[in-house]
């Protein structure tokens, strides 16, 4: 359900209100923003994913029927915008992680027994995101975190859905091994 | 001994498959298969390991009310890059108006002359039939 407010104010921006679509950007940039940060994992690229996202928006404004909010829309140009730098990025970098080689645990006080008890603690988590290489990070943010549909995921990423579910199950072993790690794949990780 | 060593492998073989498809059954995202199933009901490793899936998910679905706090500037320069796309807009606007203006304006000319000179032809052809007449 979109609140009367934002419906209306999607409405006057699609006719061309620029102060319409400026308080839309208001009401939204640091969820989208936060989204941006959680898939680029650096905060530079972050802005200019967020940047990019805007505009991108404001061209295409006049396309968003309106059916789900703007943000959760946003969220999707956020996802293509974001897709689009790491894939550049990518093939100008030989260097970037593969999506199987194994996670790299580096800080000294991980303490697996501690961390259960205590619960996930949210930087943690937020630390293990970033060290996902940048195709699994994106499916698992944009799946478990935003609750975007496999559909609208493979589209805005330019894979299958099939690929799309195979690189989220990847993504969650990855994450469960490194903060949930079962008896004996501790002694893996710490080789 | 033999058939323990056998039991044991294809028990091991069968934790290693369904550790395959956990991390899809964990939220219902793929259905589990009722072998898959069985084989957790009856397998401490494979439930511990889908309890360490459950607890990613709820760690997970914390970070959804988290917003980040971008830096100050973000907004002022989205703003600034709407605005040049604005300008090119309406700059790109102006220029298809004049160049649509300046090609009806010859079309407009063309048409006029060349209806003028439909007009002086016919007058000049009535007038050398009337002269001819007389």
């Amino acid at each position: 359900m979109v609140p009367t407010e934002e419906a209306e104010l999607v409405a006057a921006a699609k006719s061309g209100d620029k102060a319409a679509f400026d308080q839309l950007v208001r009401l939204t940039y640091a969820a989208t923003f936060t989204l941006a940060f959680r898939l680029t994992a650096n905060e530079e690229d972050a802005r200019d994913v967020v940047q990019d996202a805007y505009l991108k928006a404001y061209r295409g404004i006049k396309r968003f029927r309106g059916d789900a909010r703007f943000s959760t829309w946003m969220y999707r140009i956020t996802a293509n915008c974001a897709s689009s730098l790491l894939s550049r990025r990518s093939r100008s970098s030989h260097d970037e992680l593969s999506a199987d080689e194994p996670l790299a645990d580096t800080r000294a006080e991980s303490d697996p027994e501690a961390m259960a008890e205590a619960g996930f603690a949210r930087d943690r988590m937020t630390a293990a995101l970033a060290d996902l290489p940048p195709r699994l990070r994106a499916v698992v943010v944009l799946r478990d975190i935003y609750d975007l549909p496999h559909e609208a995921i493979a589209a805005e990423l330019g894979i299958s859905q099939e690929a799309a579910k195979v690189r989220l199950h990847r993504a969650r072993r990855k994450l469960r091994e490194r903060l949930f790690p079962l008896p004996g794949e501790e002694q893996a990780h710490a080789v | 001994m033999r058939s323990n060593r056998s039991a044991h492998a294809q028990r091991e073989m069968t934790c290693d498959t369904v550790a395959t498809v956990l991390p899809g059954i964990v939220d219902g995202d793929d259905v589990a298969d009722p072998e898959v199933k069985r084989h957790v009901e009856t397998c401490l490793r494979c439930q511990a390991e889908l309890a360490q899936y459950r607890k990613v998910l709820r760690a997970l679905h914390t970070l959804r009310t988290e917003v980040l706090v971008p830096a100050p500037g973000l907004l002022p320069d989205i703003f600034a890059t709407l605005g040049a796309a604005g300008e090119r807009r309406a700059m790109h606007h102006l220029l298809t108006g004049r160049r649509a203006a300046y090609v009806g304006g010859i079309a407009a000319a063309t048409a006029a002359g060349a209806a003028g000179a439909i007009v002086l032809a016919s007058r000049h052809r009535r007038h050398r039939h009337l002269s001819l007449a007389s």
